[in-house]
């Protein structure tokens, strides 16, 4: 059995374990143990396959193993990882990792672990997957679990952003479904298998045409695409402060990688054709996502309107393709992912003590809790790009990428893009200044404590691997850079 | 006469000696005797079960009337198992005060439209489809009608008595205009002669209705909600997914054998059909308040996706077929399971309000409930999702990339009053209106483990999707 499988195996034995718990200290123990487990499988692949890549092993995916499920439908079990795959598999299991400890005090823990566990059976193994069909399948799983975690454990509105949510989530799968069948049929309906239709087969461009909208549209909708992006608000708003750490950091991820793997990569001579359009819709999401978040007065929608405007910030990279713009989408995948996991974890901690989230409300809390007052400077440093931390490499990037081009049209959307860094300095440092320094608001707060040891944990995980991103970015790009080789090539030959 | 021809009949003389069984037993047993009459008839009857299970010869009997193929003894025994599951679940309502002095009659007239699916099936004739469709129908109003002290079971039996007389009547007249254009009924005989032509069309239109009101498509459905609501449950259950399971078979059977060469007739027709059959039951099943008329909603917009499959005409679209109904039997019979279980302790009271906040006093009838309605709403890894997704491939196969994006839509706005069930049982909070803490008895206890047993399992393992792949078959 390939080490990729274990990532699916082991939230489902979790799942099993804690069927049998009896106690919150045994359901702790249980998801301590196996996020434990999944942080160092996470390591772990990611050492073999530097060690694999440094050997000279040179195929586009490493640890490729695939079993036959049903042969009529040429329908495989097939998983394999390149670079892009593993980063995104250490920064879920980051997350989920530190998730646990975000939600250490839950009531109905056991029921609330169950959904976390089969939320992160479908992000590894979409991660994992390089057949459309499991690919599908696992997406699908991530996405329902949504329901009843926002529905059952959330905050305010909860039951309308839930249904809000997965339908909005499920409609976009309903095209990514449509999308998937045009691409197994319209490629011979031979294989299933990602990389065997990219480099064996060929799909036309007249079923290309209209295949590449449905599944960027598809995958988009999760990567809140202007307009599709209305969800997130909602959802990551009403969610409980592990599950937006977990659908802000990883799931909207999927998203992306999706857009990445099967829209752009199976169907370049469409993407050349029709990028332009989804380039335009990104560019709003950026602009349009940062401005929202200026107005915003609850922490948990500034926090959303952001994550509209970064993960646009990714869709729009993935769309300048090119191997410089490519490498910071990815790059810029991490680094939202951290860092919005960090801030939902610091506003789910503030949250937990001042049971408020408008800003309004809100003062020199930094006289009350520093640490974790310090933690949300940091991610908000992080979040508009203080060089230092991840942020900073990832727009850099993206954005040196999008001006190599030089026609006007891309010239403008990236100009118009990087007005977003401003807007996001204008809502960050507000939002700072407002709720940590000033005068205390409310003297009730003044008896808050600071966090607890459970929540230290999880915000000095993140923010150490924000550090490190932004420390040294050489690692990661190196990680993935080699990766995009064949795709940067597919685009080249067009 | 060549007495050979039985041994093509084996499930069928397998299901009579049942039937003669239980019939003797009900009638000379004394009412002591009696109490064992449940476990009698459900181990007799999972016995059959097993039968169908064994090797058959296959081939025509009786000059064609009759067909014995891989595939029909498959199908059969999917009737088989949701017939068994049925017989599980109606343990509760049978012991009941009303209708312990006919139990013995429910399995009996059960076991007699059953044998009527069979010949539906099995048909080789389209006299022979006929006489299966009555043998199933007539006997079905007595079922709809068991709680006869009850207004709404009776109204019900008076409907379903109705509508199947006149479905069969129109069908009936369809058969007519097909014998008068090409002298005979054999199918195999038709298939070489059919042309499309005018009185053709006509009598294919008819005979289509007839077999649409059965399957309740739209706009053949108007009976179904007022039916289901009144049926006593279990027959309710049985309506939606034996009796539909059966109607589908018979149809895909004639369409791939008859009318295979006026493919180009049929084909807008159902296309047709199956869109405002899914569009139109999906949007009614949302502004339902009762669960057993959100049940023939939600079961009207099922068969709309059991036309997908038929529409394809291949051998993977009449897999996908045959497996969606498998997976449709085992989805459908869980939700039925709990909503039995459910009703007995509201004493017939099905409003969806009942179901609120089921999970904290019962938690795993709303974790059984939550996988039947994922199930349905094609949710992975449940079996659900996998018949969902080739049902959708095999039409996406014949280039129906429309009708699948529809379909497709469609889904969507079924997780949403799917949705509503999870959301009545695990978000809300108990009422007065909903049920207490209580035990569900052992046989339904049963049932709901092996339906839930189906859901997890079916998709996960390949081999029984293959196994059906293997025999199925195309125009």
């Amino acid at each position: 059995m390939s080490i990729l499988s274990f990532f699916v195996l082991v939230p489902v034995l979790m799942i099993l374990f804690l069927f049998i718990c009896r106690n919150m200290q045994q359901i702790r123990t249980v998801m301590i143990t196996g996020a434990s487990a999944l942080m160092v499988l996470a390591i772990t692949l990611t050492v073999m396959f530097i060690q694999e890549r440094a050997a000279g092993a040179d195929a586009e995916m490493l640890f490729t193993a695939s079993t036959v499920w049903y042969p009529s439908l040429n329908i495989a079990y097939a998983v394999g990882v390149d670079g892009i795959s593993v980063a995104m598999i250490a920064l879920s299991a980051i997350i989920v990792f530190t998730g646990v400890f975000s939600s250490w005090n839950m009531n109905m823990a056991r029921e609330y672990f169950l959904w976390y566990c089969l939320l992160s059976v479908g992000v590894f193994g979409f991660f994992i997957s390089v057949d459309l069909f499991t690919m599908f399948m696992f997406y699908e799983v991530a996405l329902i679990p949504m329901y009843l975690l926002i529905g059952l454990w959330g905050t305010g509105r909860k039951e309308y952003s839930a249904m809000k949510l997965t339908l909005m989530l499920m409609g976009g799968s309903a095209f990514l479904l449509i999308g998937i069948l045009g691409i197994y049929y319209g490629s011979g309906h031979t294989s299933m298998n990602l990389l065997e239709i990219a480099n064996n087969l060929a799909i036309p461009i007249e079923i290309q045409r209209w295949v590449f909208p449905a599944t960027f549209l598809g995958f988009g909708v999760l990567g809140a695409l202007f307009p599709f992006h209305t969800w997130s608000p909602d959802g990551h708003a009403s969610a409980p402060t592990a599950v937006s750490m977990l659908h802000a950091g990883v799931l909207m991820k999927l998203g992306g990688y999706g857009c990445f793997r099967v829209a752009m990569y199976l169907m370049p001579e469409a993407a050349q054709e029709l990028g332009w359009i989804f380039l335009i819709l990104t560019g709003i999401s950026v602009v349009y996502g940062a401005f929202s978040a200026v107005v915003q007065t609850d922490l948990k929608y500034i926090n959303a309107y952001s994550s509209v405007s970064h993960c646009g910030l990714v869709l729009f990279a993935i769309l300048m393709m090119n191997q410089t713009a490519m490498t910071g989408a990815i790059m810029q995948m991490l680094s939202h992912g951290l860092m919005t996991a960090l801030f939902f974890a610091l506003i789910g901690l503030i949250y937990g003590r001042t049971h408020t989230r408008d800003i309004r409300e809100m003062g020199g809390l930094m006289k009350i809790m520093p640490f974790a007052s310090v933690c949300y400077v940091i991610a908000g440093l992080a979040s508009l790009g203080l060089p230092g931390f991840s942020g900073f490499v990832a727009e850099m990037t993206i954005f040196v990428g999008s001006f190599q081009h030089s026609d006007t049209f891309h010239r403008v959307l990236t100009i118009a893009a990087c007005c977003s860094i401003v807007i996001t300095a204008v809502y960050i440092l507000r939002t700072v200044g407002k709720i940590l320094y000033g005068p205390v608001q409310d003297s009730h707060h003044l008896e808050l404590p600071d966090a607890a040891w459970y929540e230290k944990i999880s915000t000095l995980g993140l923010i150490i691997a924000i550090a490190a991103i932004g420390l040294y970015p050489l690692g990661i790009s190196e990680l993935i850079s080699n990766s995009l080789t064949p795709i940067i090539g597919k685009f080249a030959i067009i | 006469m060549d007495f050979s021809n039985f041994l093509l009949l084996q499930q069928e003389i397998s299901l009579m000696a049942v039937f003669v069984i239980l019939f003797i037993y009900d009638v000379f047993c004394s009412d002591k005797g009696k109490q064992w009459f449940q476990l009698v008839a459900c181990i007799l009857f999972a016995l059959h079960t097993a039968v169908g299970f064994l090797p058959f010869p296959t081939g025509e009997a009786f000059g064609g009337m009759f067909v014995g193929s891989n595939i029909t003894i498959i199908m059969k025994n999917i009737l088989n198992i949701g017939t068994f599951l049925i017989f599980l679940q109606a343990n509760n309502w049978l012991k009941s005060q009303e209708t312990a002095h006919k139990r013995g009659e429910f399995f009996i007239i059960t076991l007699v439209t059953l044998l009527g699916m069979y010949l539906m099936v099995s048909a080789g004739n389209f006299m022979m489809l006929y006489i299966g469709m009555e043998t199933a129908s007539l006997p079905m109003a007595c079922l709809a009608t068991f709680n006869k002290y009850k207004e709404r079971s009776a109204e019900a039996g008076a409907k379903y008595i109705l509508v199947s007389a006149l479905s069969s009547g129109v069908m009936l007249f369809g058969l007519s205009f097909l014998y008068g254009c090409m002298g005979t009924m054999y199918f195999s005989d038709m298939s070489i002669q059919m042309v499309s032509e005018p009185l053709v069309i006509l009598g294919f239109v008819f005979f289509f209705s007839g077999l649409a009101f059965k399957l309740s498509l739209v706009p053949f459905h108007l009976w179904t909600a007022d039916v289901y609501e009144g049926s006593p449950t279990a027959v309710t259950a049985y309506l939606s997914v034996a009796s539909k399971g059966a109607a589908a078979f018979a149809l895909m059977f004639t369409l791939y054998k008859v009318f295979g060469t006026i493919e180009a007739i049929w084909n807008p027709l159902l296309w047709g059909s199956a869109v405002i059959t899914i569009t139109v039951g999906n949007l009614f099943a949302i502004r339902q308040k009762d669960i057993k008329r959100f049940f023939a909603f939600s079961s009207i917009s099922q068969a709309g996706y059991i036309l997908l499959g038929i529409i394809a005409g291949t051998s993977q679209g009449m897999t996908a077929t045959v497996y969606y109904v498998l997976v449709y039997v085992f989805s459908n019979l869980a939700a039925f399971g709990v909503i039995s279980a459910v009703e007995n302790q509201t004493n017939g009271n099905t409003l969806i309000s009942a179901f609120n906040g089921l999970y904290k006093n019962n938690p795993k009838l709303s974790l059984v409930m939550m996988l039947a309605v994922f199930s349905l709403g094609g949710i992975p890894p449940f079996a659900g999702f996998f018949s969902k997704f080739y049902i959708f491939m095999a039409a996406a196969e014949q280039g129906q990339f429309l009708l699948v994006f529809i379909a497709l839509l469609n889904t969507v706005i079924s997780l949403y009053y799917y949705l509503l069930i999870i959301k009545a049982m695990f978000i809300k909070e108990g009422d007065e209106q909903s049920v207490g803490r209580f035990v569900t008895d052992g046989y339904n206890k049963t049932g709901l483990v092996l339906c839930t047993a189906g859901i997890l399992v079916i998709g996960i393992i390949s081999c029984i999707y293959e196994h059906i792949g293997a025999l199925g078959f195309g125009m």
